[in-house]
């Protein structure tokens, strides 16, 4: 029997989190604006990195793995609220709204800020995706078009109005008071 | 940063035809305390998106130490063969061994069974001796 070592250098562990730690937040975070229940979240973060690790040598030969990642977490989210959503199950999440809103939870819901947390929950996934991307991770056009598989022209597009609708959200929320 | 440069900005961004370099002003712009009353309404949204940059992934990754995997794979592959090839060596030779052994068995008892068909023909030839005799004597 011959062991054939053709592969690539094999990473140690902690060279792997090397490559992965300056953007393990960045999946997470993506993850839970697709997911909104934090341990799902970190879950999916989770398996993801495992998923990047079992593939270890394979990594090298990517030449930007942060992107990879990100395409990897991305569909990973879509494809677990496509199972739920199919099995009738709602993602079950407790890192916020319980039905009974505590008096600090109130609170919270009167500051705006989570607001806008709230109003992002209701866009649809793409200008989810879109938003954060550029808003929070502060991608530029063409790696969100290349990650969300979009023409950079319709990237804009859905940018603009995930970024209106959140605006007009927010202003029916001034001058509602809470929704 | 001038008014009406943020005003101008803000225009942009809602059409996503800001830079990220312009839209990091615009963050600047309202994470500060001066924010000019009637762009007020504005700040909840950039200040939530730097907030929402400061999440952490905080759990922990259980690696499991799968680089050297298809190594001891190996190893273990050869392990096993040579521990069959050398039981199994050690089996074929004690089978070798009984079954010669049975062999001669055969052999000896088939020698045992005419070694005494031989001497009930020696009886014959016995009896034709007294017989030879008898006649000796009376002669």
């Amino acid at each position: 029997m011959v062991h054939t070592t053709t592969e690539q250098p094999i990473m140690t562990q902690s060279e792997f989190l090397n490559v992965v730690m300056p953007f393990k937040d960045k999946l997470y975070r993506l993850s839970k604006r697709l997911l909104i229940s934090s341990e799902e979240a970190e879950d999916a973060t989770q398996e993801v990195l495992m998923k990047l690790w079992s593939k270890n040598s394979d990594i090298t030969n990517y030449k930007n793995v942060e992107a990879f990642a990100m395409t990897m977490t991305k569909n990973f989210c879509l494809d677990r609220l496509k199972s739920k959503q199919s099995s009738n199950l709602k993602l079950v999440h407790s890192n916020y709204e319980d039905g009974n809103t505590s008096l600090q939870k109130q609170m919270e819901a009167r500051d705006s800020i989570s607001w806008v947390e709230k109003i992002m929950e209701e866009l649809p996934e793409q200008q989810k995706l879109v938003l954060q991307l550029r808003d929070v991770e502060e991608y530029d056009f063409k790696e969100i078009a290349d990650l969300l598989e979009m023409q950079p022209t319709a990237v804009r597009v859905a940018l603009s109005r995930a970024r209106k609708t959140v605006r007009e959200k927010l202003m029916q929320k001034h001058s509602y008071g809470i929704g | 940063m001038a008014l009406d440069k943020i005003e101008i900005l803000l225009e942009k961004y809602f059409e996503a035809t800001t830079t990220v370099a312009e839209e990091e002003q615009l963050r600047d712009y309202f994470s500060q305390d001066s924010v000019a009353p009637h762009l007020e309404q504005y700040t909840p949204m950039f200040t939530y998106f730097s907030k929402a940059k400061d999440e952490r992934f905080t759990k922990q990754v259980p690696l499991k130490p799968r680089v050297s995997y298809h190594k001891w794979i190996s190893i273990a592959a050869v392990a096993v063969m040579a521990f069959g090839i050398y039981f199994g060596n050690d089996y074929r030779e004690q089978r070798e061994a009984e079954f010669a052994y049975q062999e001669t068995k055969k052999a000896l008892s088939l020698l045992a069974q005419n070694l005494e068909r031989g001497t009930e023909k020696v009886a014959y030839l016995n009896e034709f001796e007294q017989a030879k005799q008898k006649i000796y004597n009376n002669n």
